[in-house]
């Protein structure tokens, strides 16, 4: 009797691994409840996300990473951070009595709380904190209802 | 070299010490120190903090790094997922080695602090000739 594998047409494990990962980020954000302390994805960088009326705000520490070593990229609800953490390496001679900061490679997505206007974001990179500003689409925004009077 | 792929670590806590008058969370900054011949240099990263709000004190043996930031957030922002807390950052150190302080060298760059500790003279290693009669 043959073996038979069963395989979808276009099965891409990268997209897979987006879509786990997507579903992760869905899972710890309905189980996270403020003042119960963090959960930790285990992907680099850590993230923060707050939003207020107009846009949502994703803050990662990211120290020492140049901006030119950082890609960011909106896609289908999802933001998209990649990079690089380069630590010089030191002239000869040298002996190392502590090394607690590591470099190396990141890429984390992350699934967005909301739909966000791809065209409004801005990013802006300051004492090694990275801060993504999305603008929120206008028909998502909460919206205040005056209550007539007659 | 660094076909490595980062993992996060959680921020560690600086104990405390005294009471502190800022309210918050204070951490520990990670740090890299190496010795050169001629001076001890200490690699800190501290994100957030600008290199107006650093404090570098050093007392006999003991040098202390401190950073302050500024909230990150607005007051009319709210938090909808936190994986990281904020907060100042210190640390003290015990230095084995005779520091020329007034060489001492300090730069602040995207969060990352360099210091570059220079050793007096006398703490330098000599060579000794030794003459065989």
């Amino acid at each position: 009797m043959p073996f038979i594998t069963f395989r979808e047409p276009s099965w891409d494990p990268f997209r897979e691994m987006e879509r786990l990962q997507r579903q992760m980020n869905r899972l710890y954000a309905e189980s996270f409840a403020p003042g119960l302390g963090l959960w930790r994805p285990g992907v680099y960088p850590l993230v923060n996300i707050s939003e207020d009326h107009d846009y949502y705000y994703v803050r990662a520490e990211l120290p020492g990473v140049k901006p030119e070593d950082l890609e960011i990229t909106v896609r289908e609800g999802n933001l998209i951070l990649r990079g690089e953490r380069k630590i010089p390496t030191e002239e000869k001679q040298v002996n190392y009595h502590r090394r607690e900061r590591e470099s190396g490679f990141f890429r984390r997505v992350l699934g967005l709380p909301g739909p966000v206007n791809p065209e409004k974001v801005e990013a802006a990179f300051k004492d090694g904190i990275l801060t993504i500003k999305l603008a929120k689409p206008e028909e998502i925004k909460p919206r205040r209802i005056e209550v007539k009077t007659t | 070299m660094t076909e490595k792929e980062l993992k996060p670590k959680a921020k560690e806590e600086a104990p405390a010490k005294g009471e502190r008058v800022r309210p918050g969370r204070v951490f520990l900054p990670a740090v890299d120190i190496f010795e050169t011949p001629e001076a001890l240099v200490l690699v800190a990263d501290m994100p957030g903090v600008p290199a107006d709000k650093l404090t570098l004190d050093l007392k006999d043996n003991y040098l202390t790094i401190a950073g302050e930031i500024s909230p990150p957030m607005s007051a009319k922002e709210s938090m909808v997922l936190q994986e990281f807390y904020t907060g100042d950052f210190q640390r003290e150190f015990q230095l084995g080695s005779v520091i020329d302080q007034s060489r001492i060298e300090a730069a602040m760059n995207d969060g990352v602090l360099k210091l570059r500790l220079p050793k007096v003279e006398r703490a330098k290693p000599r060579k000794i000739e030794v003459k065989v009669g």
